[in-house]
Order: structure tokens, then sequence, then C-alpha cells
């Protein structure tokens, strides 16, 4: 994930232009946006929604209806943490209430070195093998307060990206 | 010769660490110069077993499970090249695996078997047979097919297939669309994810035939944002499948077109309820819609629309290239062909268990599953869903089919089972139900959005003890203003779970003592 959260209103354009001839392109135009930032800033709305020809207000509605989307550039990394009944069932209002104090934050809160995000899921597709979080792009299984912390401070340790 | 070793990279295999023992197999070998090719296939779906990892000798593919990386220098000196079966974790035969040997796999018959990308593989174990037989018959004869096939949707609602196909064939239109739900919300579900993810051309199949079917060329998978890996599978799936013909704009010479693209939900549980998928797709906020207009008549962007699950596509191939016949001889009574049961929770032994409809839940939670993960006593399973009843031990020895469960207000929904031990607290698992649909309703109607929000502050002073009983009668009040008064099961099924925690498990919200005001 990016450590950069500049975007000018360039960037946003090249997004939209490569997609808004697809029907229905208003959320793989935010997902464009949201890989390439982390985040849907603010300022993306007025550009999506000319070029859609629609309202600043339909472009908000969309953005916020949906869980996914974020408005505030995240940390280096989001983790999220399975909150929904098979994950319940192994443990996870456990590692969810540790994984809140360990970090010091609430969901949707960013640790205050920026290096992690807290979210939470409802469900991973991983039901079989929880409690399950999500890293970035990965799931991992079998999550107890050791190995969260574990894979926390790998995380942590991790070399920063260099961004091109 | 290299020695075949199969690494399964679904994500359940990947998320208890499948690439490191792949990356120290290959290294290992390198290291002993011995001759051996690690292949990415599916995963078997014996979750427990993960990573799974299997060896081909010329008696066949042995298993071995679950490996961690450190296991590899082990079994390589035991002779796992060779599969001899001397090692801990050596498991025989894969095809022997009682939990493997007693399913009857239809629609998983490929997953784990398979490298998923490969369209030699899917070729090789009978892919694209279901498309070559229905490039040669008309429409309605396809139909007619799925039909008698007895097929239901496999998304929770268990609608005929074959009569919703017939609707969208009958509608008069310049453009009709196929659209995959690949949302798949439900705790305790993974079938659709391992069907993309380990078999992504059967559901390419499946769509194709759809399309020929009710002339649609313009299909859509709606996969939810959880799944990454399944959007990377089936994006390279699809375009493998362009460029060997099985999609485009001339599917294997025929002068018929089917196109298919993959979009991204972006985490909204509602999206999975068909209408509110269709208004997501359009690129709106997902709001359920009313019905009528059915879908099949005005569905996305106004057209005639076939809606399916994931699994009630995967199911088209095998009954066109092995006839209606093969798949309705499976089941019994009105639920014909198999079920993708999803073992999940505090199970002992989890995965994917494709059984013929009929079979008890005590069978699958004790004979599949061993019991539960923590050993301790089972003692509530909640079937198809976060919108679905919790069943107590009175009401395992139910045979699981779509009749059977609807008689006593319990759904099979998709087909996930989540396990409970006697530690869970029904009053706590009540209140998430409320909780869940405060989170993901779309907002629509007041019962459900309001609802659910009252719900949660009744339970919580029902937990806490403050005027219990006055506060029992609300909630049963709720519930039934919910039930009756939604637009959509969201709001008018949340209440089943409540409901069911507050009948078969009464004690649990009688646990803090009444007056307690903490
Ligand atoms: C709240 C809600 C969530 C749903 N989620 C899903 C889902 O994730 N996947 C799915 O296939 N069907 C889901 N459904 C059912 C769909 O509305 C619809 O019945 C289904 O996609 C039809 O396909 P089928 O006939 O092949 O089952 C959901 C329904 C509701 C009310
Ligand atoms: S019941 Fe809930 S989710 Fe369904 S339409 Fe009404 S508000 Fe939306
Ligand atoms: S419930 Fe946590 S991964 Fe499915």
């Amino acid at each position: 994930m990016s450590d950069s959260r500049e975007w000018t209103p360039q960037a946003i354009q090249a997004e939209i232009d490569a997609l808004k001839h697809k029907p229905g392109a208003l959320l793989p135009i935010l997902h464009a946006i949201q890989d390439r930032l982390g985040f849907v800033p603010e300022g993306a709305v007025p550009i999506i929604a000319e070029s859609l020809g629609q309202t600043r207000a339909e472009v908000h509605g969309v953005i916020s209806f949906y869980h996914h989307f974020r408005t505030s550039p995240p940390g280096r990394h989001v983790v999220q943490v399975c909150r929904a009944e098979a994950c319940q069932s192994v443990g996870a209002r456990a590692l969810e209430a540790h994984a809140k104090a360990s970090l010091g934050v609430d969901f949707h809160q960013t640790t205050a070195d920026r290096d992690i995000t807290l979210e939470a899921v409802y469900c991973l597709g991983n039901c079989a093998c929880g409690p399950s979080i999500r890293v970035d792009d990965e799931v991992r299984g079998r999550i107890t307060p050791e190995a969260f912390d574990a894979l926390v401070d790998e995380l942590r340790t991790q070399p920063l990206e260099v961004i091109g | 010769m290299s020695v075949r070793v199969f690494v399964p990279c679904d994500t359940t295999a990947l998320s208890l660490g499948a690439d490191a023992v792949a990356r120290r197999l290959e290294r290992e070998a390198e290291s002993r110069g011995l001759a051996l090719t690690v292949v990415r296939n599916g995963s078997r779906g014996l979750a427990w077993l993960e990573p799974l990892v299997e060896v081909e000798t010329p008696a066949g593919r042995v298993a071995f499970g679950p490996v961690t990386p450190g296991d590899v220098p082990a079994l390589l000196d035991a002779g796992l090249l060779e599969g001899r079966d001397t090692h801990p974790l050596a498991l025989g035969p894969t095809k022997a695996i009682p939990y493997l040997e007693r399913q009857q796999r239809l629609t998983f018959a490929r997953i784990g078997v398979t490298d998923p990308l490969s369209i030699a593989d899917y070729l090789a174990h009978d892919g694209f047979r279901g498309l070559e037989a229905a490039l040669t018959r008309e429409p309605q004869d396809i139909v007619e097919e799925v039909k008698a096939s007895g097929l239901r949707g496999r998304g929770g609602a268990a609608f005929p297939t074959g009569i919703k196909w017939q609707t969208v064939l009958d509608a008069p239109a310049d453009q009709k669309y196929i659209v995959c739900n690949a949302d798949e919300g439900d705790s305790g579900t993974f079938a659709d994810r391992l069907a993309m993810e380990c078999d992504p051309y059967m559901l390419i199949e499946g769509m194709a035939i759809a399309g020929l079917a009710v002339n649609a060329t313009q299909g859509y998978i709606y996969l939810r944002s959880e799944y990454p890996l399944a959007k990377r599978i089936l994006d390279a799936a699809i375009v493998r499948a362009e460029a060997a013909g099985y999609l485009g704009d001339d599917i294997r010479g025929s002068g018929r077109a089917f196109h298919l693209e993959v979009r991204l939900g972006a985490g909204a549980y509602i999206c999975g309820e068909e209408t509110s998928l269709l208004e997501s797709l359009e690129g709106k906020r997902g709001l359920v819609r009313f019905k009528p207009p059915l879908p099949a008549i005005e569905g996305l962007f106004g057209r005639p629309t076939v809606v399916n699950n994931v699994l009630s596509l995967a199911a088209v191939p095998f009954i066109l290239a092995e006839g209606a016949e093969a798949y309705a001889g499976h089941g019994m009574g009105r639920s014909r062909g198999t079920l993708a049961l999803q073992l999940a929770g505090n199970v002992k032994r989890g995965g994917l268990v494709e059984l013929s409809f009929g079979t008890t839940l005590r069978t699958l939670m004790e004979e599949f599953g061993g019991g539960t993960a923590s050993g301790r006593p089972l003692r509530a399973v909640q079937v198809g869903g976060p919108l679905c009843a919790y069943l107590p031990e009175s009401q395992w020895d139910m045979p699981l089919d779509y009749e059977t469960f609807a008689e006593v207000g319990a759904g099979v929904g998709h087909g996930g089972v989540v396990m409970f031990d006697d530690s869970v607290d029904m009053a706590e698992q009540a209140r998430f139900s409320m909780e869940f649909c405060k989170v993901e309703s779309c907002g629509k109607c007041t019962p459900c959005r309001i609802g659910s929000t009252r719900g949660v502050e009744v339970i919580d002073r029902i937990r806490a003890g403050r005027d219990r009983d006055a506060n029992l009668a609300l909630l049963g009040e709720l519930c039934e203003t919910m039930e009756d008064g939604s637009l959509c099961a969201m709001g008018g099924m949340t209440p089943f779970p409540v409901q069911s925690a507050l009948k078969h498990f009464p004690d649990d919200f009688q646990r803090a003592p009444e007056g307690d005001r903490s």
C-alpha cells in the first residue's frame, strides 16, 4: 500500500477516463481511485460528478453507502478483523478487543505512527479456519491474540516501500 | 522425471501459510538436488487439513497435511516424493480420505484436482463439454434441460432456475444480461469462493450456457470486495477463456457472442439481495427495489436479466454435459441434486461437504465435522446465514432439504453451517443479529432501519436485567413489526435468529439478576 497520499486532479481524471465508458462506471471508478490512493479524497467528488454527468450529492451518496470506501487516508497497512458469526464461535470477540487494546485504536482509526488502520469486516470466506483477519490483500486464519501481535510487529518492522 | 507436488493456492490454504510451504519445498529440493515441480492446485475443500500437500505417484495422488514449512525437511526424509506413508502427516491416497470419499462431488468434482487457470486441465476433466453441447441446441431446449434437472437457486431463495430462465427467454429485448451473484455475504459460507478460486472456468462455462439459453450476450460477475484473490483468478481466467474462444464475439466458431466482466462490490451485505445488487451494478447506492417488476423482466439497466448464485450457474455445465437425469437422480422430494454444505465455526474438521439433499445435520456435524474444535459440547448451530435460525439439539436430526427446514421456520440458505460450543451466550448472539441488521440495512424501510437499532438497545436492557419481562415483550413486538413491515429479508428475517435464540435458549436471557442496573 502506498505511503504517499499525494493526489492530483490529473491522476483522478486519468482513472475516470479509463473507465467512464463502462455502463455503471461509478463503482469501478471509486475502486480504481481507492486502489491507487488508499482512499477517495473529498476533492475527487466534483471531478467524478462532472465526468459522469451526475450531481455531487449523488456521488457522495454512493461513497457513503458502501463500507469499503474511505474518505481519509489509511495508515501504511489496513488490518480488518472479522466480526461475523463463524469467527465469533472461535474467539473473534476476544480478538477484536485485543486488537483494539494492543493497537490503542478503535475501528476506523489509525495508530499514531500511521502504521496501521484497524477496520471491521463481516466474513472473509475463511470461516472454517477462524478467527480470520485481512492484512491489506491477504487473509490470515486461526489468529490468536499472540499471532495478532506477532503479525503487527512484522508489519511495523517491514522496510518502507519505495514509492515510484 | 520430475515429481509433481501439489500445494493449494486458495484463500484458506494461503491463510494458513501455503506459499511458505511451496517456497520451502522448492528450496529444499534445490539443495538436495531433487527433481520436483511444485504445482499450485486449487483446494480440495478439506479446510482442516490445509495446507494439504499432494504428491503424484504411479498409484495416484497421495496426501499429507496439514503441512507447515518446518515439516518439509522431515517429510522429504520420510519419502514424500515416493508417496510413502510413514510420516505422521501422511494421509494416504487423497481420494480415499473418508471426508472426501463419502461426498457426492458433482459441482466440486474438479476442485483441488486441477490448476485453476489451466484450460488444458479443465478440458482433461470434462470441462466445456456442457458448453459444446449447448452450442448445438436451441435456447428453449437448453432451458428445458435445466428445468428437468430440478435445479433450484442456491443463493437462498431456492427458486427453480429453469423457470427463471424461461421468463428471461420469453421477454423480448434488444439486450439481456446474465448476472452472477457472487456477493457470498453469509458468515459460514465459502463454497462460492472455492468454486471461483479453484474452478473458475466452470462458472464461466455456466454463464456462457445461460447466455445461450436466454439470448443474453453480456454477463457480469458481481463479486464481493472481500475476495481479492477470487478477483485476480477470475480476471485471469476470463482473459484466457477469451483467447481460447470460449468467450467473445464468436464462441467456438458458432457465431454466438457472450462477454463477461467481473465487477467488485464494496462491502455491503445488502448488495447480495438481487435488486440491491442490480442498483449497485448500475453505479448507485444499493437500495432494494420494489418487486414487481421482477429482474427477469426489468433487471439490469431495465433489461431482462438472469440473476443467479455462483453455485446455481456452476451446476449447469454438469447438467448440460451429463443430462438432467444425472443431476435430478440425486436428492430428495423437491430438492434435487446436491447441496454444497460448508462446515464452519467451532468445528474440528471444517470444510466443504457436497452431498445429495437429505443428510441430517447431526451426520454432517459429527461424522464429517468430528464435533467442535474446542472439544466442548456442541450447543447451537446456525444454518443458512445470519438471517436464519439458531437450531438446538432437538432439531439436528431433520434431513437437510428445503421443505423440511422451511416447515420448522429454519432455512438451508446457502448451505453454511456454523457450529457453537457450550460457551456461547445466545443473548449475545441475538444482539449481534440485530446489530448486523443495523449496520447492513439499506435504510429504505423504517422497521428494518430503526427496528434493528431499537432491537440492540432492548436486548442490552434484557441482558443487563432491566425491566426484563417488559423488555422481552417489547422485543417480541419489535420482531413482529420487522417481519411484517420490511421490504426484504434483511429486516424481515433478522427476527428469525433472535426469536430462535429466545425460544430455544431462554436461560441465556436471564443471566444478570433482575434489577441489576450495571
Ligand atoms: C439480504 C439478502 C442477502 C442476500 N445475499 C445473497 C448472496 O450473497 N448471494 C446470493 O447468491 N444470493 C443472495 N441473496 C439472494 C438473492 O436475492 C437472490 O435470491 C439470488 O441471487 C438468486 O439466485 P439463485 O436463484 O441462483 O439463488 C440475498 C438475499 C437477501 C434478502
Ligand atoms: S428490509 Fe432493510 S435492507 Fe431490506 S429494503 Fe428494507 S431497509 Fe432495506
Ligand atoms: S465469519 Fe469470519 S471469515 Fe467467515
